[in-house]
């Protein structure tokens, strides 16, 4: 059994998402352990999850990832073993701290996705750009990749 | 007192588009009331700031609704953003600034003057 503190929700910062994240957690706890090393791994709850999409056309794969309000120096793309990262920390400016705040949605700290590539690419010609607060990594499909593709399209 | 207050729950059901609802921080400062809205995709020219009786429209569109090819996977949504907020009379609202960066959308809402913290000299 665990105790949860009450908090007033006039004084508190509001923030429904870390008070649903908690709530999650407390009911992760209750039921059984699996259910809560999953959200913990994929950071959906109590951490910041970036959302990240997967697309492709016959000569690239590309991946979004809606990272609004970073540096381009705070984001880390790394690719191993077809798998590529998207890492790095969101970090909340320090004049936030002055003065009140009355509404508090937006999540701050560190995020990681990893994203599993769907057929082979060319890990030397890998391009990222960063623009209107989304990443856009460009994976130039490997040659075998898509000698690969035309075989299938043509049976 | 709740000079900036939300109103999407009226606005979310009085429109049959999908919007988005981006997320917003609040915040008051000495001269101005801070408010930060998550839009990413949405690039400097794709933003339209509204007030109109006592409400505060923000409107977000996005640059590139098109996915390049095939969707693979896919955990984004789309569709463009809106959000209103109730404002008041303390809030000076022909001096409201806008500034977009990198998905940020950050208004500042300069306090009235008759609001300001003000320094009252002693004359003889």
């Amino acid at each position: 059994m665990n105790i949860i503190r009450y908090q007033d929700p006039e004084l508190a910062t509001w923030s429904p998402l870390n008070r649903l994240a908690s709530l999650r957690e407390e009911m992760n706890r209750l039921l059984d352990g699996s259910l809560a090393g999953f959200t913990e791994n994929v950071g959906l709850f109590g951490g910041w999850s970036p959302s990240v999409d997967v697309f492709q056309d016959k000569e690239n794969v590309y991946i979004k990832a809606e990272l609004p309000g970073m540096k381009k120096e705070e984001i880390e793309i790394t690719f191993q073993d077809g798998i590529l990262t998207v890492a790095g920390e969101r970090k909340q400016e320090s004049e936030v701290r002055e003065g009140e705040s009355f509404r508090s949605e937006r999540s701050f700290g560190k995020f990681h996705r990893s994203v599993s590539m769907p057929t082979k690419v060319d890990a030397e010609r890998i391009k990222a750009s960063y623009k209107d607060g989304i990443l856009t990594v460009e994976l130039p499909k490997s040659q075998e990749a898509k000698a690969k593709q035309i075989e299938v399209s043509v049976s | 007192m709740k000079p900036v207050a939300n109103t999407l729950e009226r606005s979310q059901t009085s429109r049959m588009p999908a919007w988005e609802l981006p997320p917003a921080n609040i915040r008051e400062e000495q001269e101005a009331y801070v408010l930060e809205l998550e839009m990413p995709g949405v690039p400097k020219d794709g933003i339209e700031v509204t007030v109109e009786n006592n409400e505060l429209t923000i409107v977000g569109h996005r640059s590139d609704t098109q996915p390049q090819g095939e969707v693979v996977y896919r955990e984004s949504r789309h569709g463009d953003y809106r959000r209103s907020f109730e404002i008041d009379t303390s809030i000076d609202t022909a001096k409201i600034v806008a500034k977009m960066e990198q998905g940020i959308l950050r208004l500042t809402l300069p306090k009235a003057e008759s609001l300001k913290p003000r320094k009252i000299t002693v004359v003889d």
